[in-house]
Order: structure tokens, then C-alpha cells, then sequence
């Protein structure tokens, strides 16, 4: 296994690829760098950890905050495109009550149908969040079951 | 010196019992006091004695083995006396030469005395009472030792058992070894059992109880007014008399008011006594499950997972919904029935009586049928747990079903079982369907009864038309209600034999007990002593008197063929079961004197199939310890080589693993248990075949894993491949249960015993089995001790 840097060992560039580009404290170079969290639910956060085009850890960050700013925007950037998780805001209307049942949902990212595949594609996450996993792999969340309308609970209550 | 006294002359020699015998205190309800007080001389002391409770021809006989400080005396029945226990047949005194030896098969134990290499004598036995026998011999061994040299026997330090000399604690009074649990016939009464759990809610049962009573009471109201209606005012109207509004409309308003009444009481009547049994059923199901989770391996080891799950799941509810439902419905229509009958009687005892005529008829027809449902009953709670127990079989197993293309074979399988479940509720439908329709045909002719005598008493001018339209209003009521009451037979029937089965499972104990008195150990080093440890698994002895040290730090590698008893030690050093005989102790406490949970955070386990709960990495590596930061978790993924392939994971250490960890590969799992076990610290590392289900490659990775987790612990490791054991201080060769080996690589190889020969078998990758390389081993006795 890599030894573990401490989060400042190292430098991030973008490379004209566009992908990133990771020197070590050492001075070796690993192109095409990802950074990953380690709890992408629970705590997005904490733990991202730079990951080498063949699998390998390079670099540990525990907190995200701790980076410099420059640092810290390229992997925000990096991750923003990556990651795809619209947080639903409202259901308008689902197409059954049994499934496979497809929802018309409006999301943080604009209004969408996914399709339900059974009852325990819906997780149940910590403090009322729930993750669902849509037919093609999608993941939508719920923030809080509380803060959406009337409606859209009565809708959710049929599943839950 | 070998004596043979002659029965017949010793039968005289019966003494009533001596209440100041020198007899420990145990024997005063001992069916042998008075035998064996006849045949002690002064100075003898009983010291150990043995049921025998078989003859020579293997014929069940209570027959008593006793230890004396000055011989070993047999007592029995010479056949000639039925039933006799008052005969002394054989007696040996002690002498140097003499050993007892014993041996099982199949459950039957034999035990023998030798003198020298001659054989004095055999008895056979089925063990009643546990392991008794193995402390016997010693205690004999010790006696004629001390009768031989005339040195006293040494003393034990707590107060043994007077029969079988397990050492008992200070608060012990019954030994643990000999008092065998007792199997009591559950009993038709065990719904009353359910008071336990009903006890909490005392106050709630009286509210709702009133509640009945006030209910039911205004449901009679109505008839009663139908009287007054009735006389008072349609047949004067009939007989030309205008209609006395206000006398009807007191009547009608009396006859609403009491119908409203009567559906506030019952609504809350209803509402509080399913509030209450829902609650009680609640509690049933926890405390059920709670007490079948501090049970035994040995426990879930003899039951199926689809019976356990029914019983805990459906019974409780079938319970539940007696209570809410049948009980309170039966409880209403007897009230109503007590409380018609009073007004009844009240208003006109003939009539009352000829109405009341049918109901002994039915109560009887209850009573027949009630016997015949419930061996049934049963018989359907058996057959429908083979259903689920079908489904309990296959659905985990659905990869060897589908890969040797048995789905048919299963099918046929289930459909037999439920052909059974069919035939055995056809057989019970034959008598359940005549009940209803009997019902029914009694309540008509009932009700004809008193439409006849009713009108008959009507023309004598004894009763008035109002009274008998009364009696009919009543007993249509009351006639329907008993149909429904006969449901009652069924449902009890269910529930009292759900009952009995969730109180078998709550009457279980555990044959890992807590420990009453229990010692708490601050910092625990880790040095495990395992001394004359025996354990039995049903009626085959698994661990024989095995001796075994394990220093702190040091890694012992267990190796044997499989079914030499790696495995079965293992679980006895989790406590997951308790040994037999001998004691296993950690840094010299008995681990039997610790709490089981304080003690088991000290161990960590990795096992050959790892299994993964429902829900996310990070919970399932945390899962002996909740409370653990993210960044422990981390570190311990790390250490088990865990961390990286988590990551590549969609929603890394947030990602779900379903049941048992599909989605990963058994690698992948092994190492997050691994993390699991590296997450606790523990003292003591128990890895049982951990690397037996991966690949070599994986093997490389989950080896690497588990060396950080070695370090610095007791660790005991089992392994078919021995080259996973080069880390091993020593390594410890098993064989039948017993030790045959012990020592380091290099000495075992140097000494070329059973482990040269099977590590020459595994580097010339011939497949020899352990068993054929022990059996001619010539150091095969060779026993390890501290």
C-alpha cells in the first residue's frame, strides 16, 4: 500500500487533457487523478481520497475545508461534474401505487420522471434522508420526508 | 481381595434410615439412602457414586456404582426381586493395580475395571446426567490412591458436589452437572402464562374490563324496552286505546340513548383492550427474540432458521390477535349470556328455563369438539413449519439448486409439503364443518322452544305478548352470539399451542449460562489455559481431555484433517458453547466467571464464510463497536487492505451491502471482516480457515490484512493450508479431538511425525488426508500439558 500523504504533501493541476493531474511530495507525476469520497451520503465532506488511474490511493484528505482554496475549487470542480444525485423537491404524480411505477418528479436539477423498480430500491438514510435508486441506476435523494408538500408525502407514504 | 457378596444374605440387613447418617445431605431424598446405609461399615464415607442404568444385556435397570474411602461397591437388583434397589452386587477394595476406564459409542458409555490388563468387571450407561463419569474415575483414581499409600486425598479448595465432585460456588447449591434440566408436558394452560407479560398493563385491563361490562349492560337495555312497547302501547292500540305519544317517545328515546351508549362504551372498551394486547404482543415478540439471542450455538444448531423465524414472527401475532379479538369477543358474549339469563330469570323463570335449555346441549357439542381439534391444531403448526422451512432451505441455497438444475426437484419438495399441510387441514375441516351448521340447527330449534311454551303460556294468560316478543328479541342475540362463541374452541387451540411454542423457546436455557457471581478483568494480557477440556456434541465426544497454553502475544496455528476438532475448540475458547468437562480460563480466570459479553469483546473472530448484515460498509465494519469516528473506521479498512477497493465502490464506505454481502466478492468480504475484527482491538484473534475460500492471489492480499492484525495479539489460527502458517509460534496438530503434536515448524519437521508427513503431503500437492498420516503415527498419544 501507498504511505498516506498529509494533505498539503502535494500539488493538483489541471493537465490539457482536462483531467487531473497529481505531483507527490516526491516529485513523481500520476496523470489523470479522481478524487473519491469516501462517504458520499452520511458525511460528503469528510474523506475524499485522490485515487491513481490504476486504483491506488496517492492522497488522504480528511476534511475538505483544510485545503488550500486552490486546491480544495479543483476537486469541488472535479466532483461537481461527476457527481449526479438530484435531491427531489417535490412528487407531482406517480404512475402506480404497485411497481414498477414511474414517478414525474421535480428536482433540484429540474423536473424528471424516474422509475421505481420495487420498494427496496427506496433506503431509508439517517435523519429522514432517503436514497432512491432509479431503474437505470440514478441516484435520487429526499432531504428531509417533513419539508416536502402534503401531496408529495401522501404520494411517498404508499411506498414507504 | 475381588469379594462377591452373596445377595441373599444381605437383603436382611436393611436399616430404616438414620436421620443422623453420616450421609451427605443429598441423599435424603435418594432412593439408594436406605441400601446403601445397610451395607457402609462406621468408618466409610460415600465419596462419588454413578447411576448404572443399564444391565448387561443392555435392558434399561437402576442400578447405583459407589466410591467409598475404602472400596468401590456395586448395588443393583440380582433380577431376582423386581424393581429391586436393595441388593449389594459386587464390591472391589481397593488395591494398587486397579483402574477404571471408560469409553462411549452411540451414546452408551462403558466403563471398566481393570486390574492390571485383566478386566473385572463392566457397566454400561446412557449419560443422564452430563459428564459425571470423567470426575468418577478420577475421584476412584484419588480414593484408592489415598487407601493404598494411607495418605489423605488432597483437599479440594471449594466444596465439590458429593456425587459427581464438580466444583460447585459458594450460592451453588444443586450441582449444574447433575441436576438435569426437566422436561415438563406443556400443559393446556399455558395461555395463563401469558399473565406475565399482561401484568404491566393491569390497570388498562380493569378499564377496559368495566368498559366491557358497562357496554355489554347497554346493549341489554333495548329488549327490555320492546316490553313496554310492546304492552303498553301496540296491543292497547290494537284493542281501540289512541297512542300515548309521550310514552312512545320516552320509549324510542330510551331505546336510542341506550344503542348510543352502548357504542361509546364498546368503541372504547374495543380501543383499550387492542392497545393492550398489541402492546403485550409487542412485548412477547422482544423478549422472545432477546432471550433466543443470548441462547447457545448449541441451540440454533439443533433448530431450523424457518421454525425460529415462525415462531417469533406468527405465533406472537396469532397470539396477539387472540387476545384482541377472540378473548374479548368471547369475554363479551359470556358476559351478555350471564346477564341475559339473570334478566331472563328475572322477568319469567319458566320461560327462562326452557330458553336456556339448548345451552348445556352446545356447551357440550363445544367440549367434544374441542378434543378433537387439538391434536389437529398442532399438527398444522407442524406441518406449516415444514413449509417454511422448505422455503428457509432453498432460497439461501438457490445457486446449488439452479446449478444442479434441481428446481424441479424442489418443487416437487415444497408441493409435498403443502399435499401435507392440505390433508392435514382436510382432516381437521371434516370435523370443524359440521361444528357451525350444529350450531345453527340447535339455536333453531331452540328458538322454536319458545315460540311453542311461549304461546302456550300466552294462552294460560301467564306471560303477555310484550314479554314473550322480549324473550325472542334476547335470545336471537343471544343464540348468535354461541355461534360465534364456538370460534373460540379454534382459536384458543391456536394460540395456546403458539403459546406453548414461544414458551419453549423463553423456557430454554442457556447452556452458556452468566455467571452468578461474575469477575471483571481491567486489562486483559491474553494468556489462554485450557486444561482437561472435554466437550460432547449430542452423543459423540468431539474434545477429549485436552490440555493446551496459550502465552500472551503468541500465534498458535491449529492444524488437523477436518472433524478433528479445530473448530469445536474454537468455539468453546468464544464460550459459544461450554466445555463438558475441565475449564478454559484467561489469564487465569475461568472463563465460565466472566460475562459472556465482556468477555467476548475481547475476542476477535474471522471466519472462513465472512457474513456481512444488511446495510452500509461503514456500519458493518463498525458493527462491534457503533459508536467508532469515520477515521477509526478508515484506519481499520486500511489495516485490512480494505480501503482501496471501498473507495472504487459507487458510494464507497456509504455503499449498501445486501444480505450477506452480495455484490462483493467473498475476498472483498473477508477483508471487511477482517476490518471488522481489527475495529474492536481485541486481545485474543481467532481465525478460523480465514483464507480457505480465495483464491491464491486474494490469499496474498487477506494474508497481508491479517498480519497487521496478528501483531501483538494471542492469536489462534486454524488452516488447511500450512504454509498460511509460517507466523505461528507453535503449532498445535489435532487429531479425534485430542493434541498429538505440538511445537514449532522446525521441530515438527526435525521430529518427522503426523505434521512432517502432511506437510510433505501438501508441498507434493498429493491430496493425503490427515487421517491416514495420524493413525500410524507412533507419537500419537504424545499430550501437551504446561
Amino acid at each position: 500500500m501507498n504511505t498516506i500523504k498529509s494533505a498539503i504533501d502535494f500539488s493538483l493541476a489541471r493537465n490539457s487533457a482536462g483531467q487531473l493531474q497529481f505531483t507527490s511530495g516526491d516529485g513523481l507525476i500520476y496523470e489523470d487523478v479522481n478524487p473519491v469520497r469516501a462517504f458520499p451520503i452520511s458525511a460528503p465532506d469528510e474523506g475524499i481520497s485522490l485515487i491513481s488511474k490504476e486504483g491506488h490511493e496517492l492522497a488522504w484528505i480528511p476534511d475538505l475545508a483544510a485545503l488550500p482554496a486552490a486546491i480544495k475549487a479543483l476537486i469541488s470542480a472535479v466532483l461537481a461534474q461527476r457527481e449526479f444525485m438530484p435531491v427531489i423537491l417535490r412528487i407531482i404524480q406517480v404512475s402506480s401505487f404497485a411497481t414498477p411505477s414511474t414517478w414525474d418528479v421535480e428536482t433540484d436539477k429540474g423536473n424528471t420522471q424516474l422509475t421505481l423498480k420495487a420498494e427496496d430500491q427506496i433506503w431509508r438514510l439517517k435523519n429522514n434522508r432517503l436514497l432512491i435508486t432509479d431503474k437505470n441506476g440514478v441516484n435520487f435523494t429526499i432531504n428531509s420526508i417533513e419539508q416536502l408538500d402534503r401531496h408529495s408525502r401522501k404520494l411517498l407514504d404508499r411506498f414507504l | 481381595m475381588l469379594n462377591v457378596v452373596n445377595s441373599a444374605t444381605v437383603n436382611s440387613k436393611i436399616l430404616p434410615p438414620n436421620p443422623s447418617s453420616k450421609l451427605p445431605n443429598v441423599w435424603q431424598s435418594n432412593v439408594w439412602q436406605s441400601t446403601v446405609q445397610a451395607h457402609l461399615d462406621d468408618a466409610e464415607e460415600p465419596q462419588a457414586w454413578l447411576e448404572i442404568n443399564l444391565d448387561e444385556q443392555l435392558h434399561f435397570t437402576e442400578h447405583l456404582l459407589l466410591i467409598t474411602n475404602r472400596r468401590l461397591v456395586y448395588f443393583g437388583s440380582d433380577g431376582t426381586i423386581s424393581g429391586g434397589r436393595n441388593t449389594l452386587l459386587r464390591e472391589y477394595i481397593y488395591r494398587s493395580g486397579l483402574k477404571l476406564r471408560q469409553h462411549d459409542h452411540a451414546g452408551i458409555y462403558s466403563l471398566e475395571l481393570f486390574d492390571g490388563e485383566s478386566r473385572l468387571d463392566h457397566w454400561r450407561y446412557t449419560l443422564t446426567s452430563d459428564t459425571s463419569s470423567t470426575r468418577f474415575i478420577k475421584q476412584f483414581e484419588q480414593q484408592c490412591a489415598s487407601y493404598v499409600s494411607g495418605k489423605p486425598v488432597p483437599m479440594e479448595a471449594t466444596e465439590p458436589c458429593p456425587k459427581c465432585r464438580y466444583p460447585l460456588t459458594a450460592e451453588q447449591d444443586e450441582c449444574p452437572q447433575c441436576s438435569s434440566e426437566t422436561d415438563t408436558p406443556p400443559s393446556t394452560w399455558t395461555l395463563f402464562r401469558l399473565w406475565r407479560f399482561a401484568k404491566p398493563y393491569q390497570w388498562q385491563l380493569l378499564a377496559g374490563f368495566l368498559l366491557m361490562l358497562a357496554s355489554t349492560a347497554a346493549t341489554l337495555v333495548p329488549p327490555y324496552l320492546t316490553i313496554p312497547l310492546m304492552d303498553k302501547v301496540l296491543i292497547p292500540y290494537q284493542n281501540g286505546v289512541p297512542i300515548d305519544t309521550g310514552l312512545v317517545t320516552l320509549l324510542l328515546g330510551g331505546l336510542l340513548g341506550s344503542a348510543l351508549l352502548a357504542w361509546g362504551l364498546g368503541w372504547s372498551k374495543t380501543y383499550i383492550l387492542a392497545l393492550v394486547s398489541e402492546r403485550i404482543g409487542a412485548d412477547l415478540r422482544t423478549i422472545t427474540y432477546d432471550h433466543l439471542l443470548k441462547l447457545s450455538l448449541e441451540y440454533f444448531g439443533g433448530k431450523r432458521t424457518g421454525d425460529l423465524m415462525a415462531r417469533i414472527g406468527s405465533e406472537s401475532d396469532r397470539i396477539c390477535v387472540f387476545l384482541s379479538l377472540h378473548l374479548l369477543d368471547f369475554a363479551t358474549d359470556v358476559l351478555m349470556i350471564i346477564m341475559t339469563a339473570a334478566i331472563l330469570v328475572s322477568i319469567n323463570p319458566e320461560l327462562a328455563l326452557v330458553t336456556l335449555l339448548p345451552l348445556p346441549f352446545i356447551a357440550w357439542m363445544i367440549h367434544i369438539v374441542r378434543d378433537k381439534l387439538r391434536t389437529g391444531f398442532e399438527k398444522i403448526d407442524r406441518v406449516w413449519s415444514e413449509v417454511s422451512n422448505v422455503l428457509a432451505d432453498t432460497i439461501p441455497g438457490i445457486r446449488v439448486v439452479k446449478a444442479f438444475a434441481q428446481e424441479a426437484r424442489e418443487s416437487t419438495r415444497f408441493r409435498e409439503a403443502n399435499q401435507h399441510n392440505l390433508a392435514v387441514n382436510d382432516r381437521i375441516n371434516k370435523i370443524w364443518s359440521l361444528f357451525s351448521p350444529s350450531v345453527t340447527l340447535l339455536t333453531e330449534i331452540g328458538l322454536l322452544l319458545v315460540w311453542a311454551f311461549g304461546i302456550w303460556q300466552i294462552s294460560k294468560n301467564e306471560i303477555s305478548v310484550g314479554i314473550l316478543t322480549a324473550f325472542l328479541a334476547y335470545i336471537s342475540r343471544f343464540y348468535t352470539r354461541l355461534d360465534s362463541m364456538s370460534r373460540i374452541v379454534s382459536v384458543t387451540q391456536k394460540a395456546a399451542s403458539g403459546a406453548k411454542r414461544i414458551f419453549d423457546i423463553l423456557d430454554h436455557v442457556s447452556s452458556v449460562p452468566e455467571p452468578s457471581n461474575p469477575v471483571h478483568l481491567d486489562k486483559v494480557s491474553g494468556k489462554i489455559e485450557i486444561r482437561s477440556a472435554g466437550f460432547r456434541y449430542g452423543n459423540r465426544t468431539v474434545i477429549k481431555n485436552l490440555n493446551l497454553t496459550i502465552a500472551p502475544g503468541e500465534m498458535i496455528g491449529l492444524v488437523g484433517h477436518s472433524g478433528s476438532g479445530k473448530s469445536t475448540l474454537v468455539n468453546l475458547m468464544c464460550r459459544f458453547y461450554d466445555v463438558s468437562t475441565g475449564a478454559i480460563s484467561l489469564d487465569g480466570v475461568n472463563i465460565r466467571s466472566l460475562p459472556i459479553s465482556e468477555y467476548r469483546r475481547n475476542i476477535g473472530l474471522v471466519l472462513q464464510e465472512p457474513f456481512l448484515f444488511f446495510g452500509s460498509i461503514a456500519e458493518n465494519i463498525a458493527y462491534g463497536k457503533p459508536d467508532a469516528t469515520r477515521a477509526e473506521i478508515i484506519e481499520a479498512a486500511r489495516a485490512a487492505h480494505a480501503h482501496e477497493f471501498i473507495l472504487r465502490l459507487p458510494h464507497g464506505y456509504d455503499s449498501l451491502v445486501g444480505e450477506r454481502g452480495h455484490g462483493l466478492s467473498g475476498g472483498e468480504r473477508q477483508r471487511i471482516s477482517i476490518a471488522r475484527a481489527l475495529l474492536i482491538d481485541p486481545r485474543i484473534l481467532i481465525l478460523d480457515e480465514a483464507t480457505a475460500s480465495v483464491d491464491t492471489e486474494t490469499e496474498k492480499e487477506i494474508q497481508k490484512a491479517l498480519d497487521n492484525l496478528v501483531h501483538g495479539r494471542t492469536t489462534i489460527a486454524i488452516a488447511h493450508r500450512l504454509s498460511t502458517l509460517h507466523k505461528a509460534n507453535s503449532l498445535v496438530v489435532m487429531d479425534r479431538g485430542q493434541i498429538v503434536e505440538v511445537g514449532s515448524h522446525d521441530e515438527l519437521m526435525a521430529s518427522e511425525g503426523a505434521y512432517y508427513r502432511l506437510y510433505q503431503a501438501q508441498a507434493r500437492n498429493v491430496d493425503t488426508d490427515l487421517d491416514d498420516v495420524v493413525s500410524n503415527d507412533a507419537v500419537a498419544n504424545k499430550q501437551t500439558s504446561a
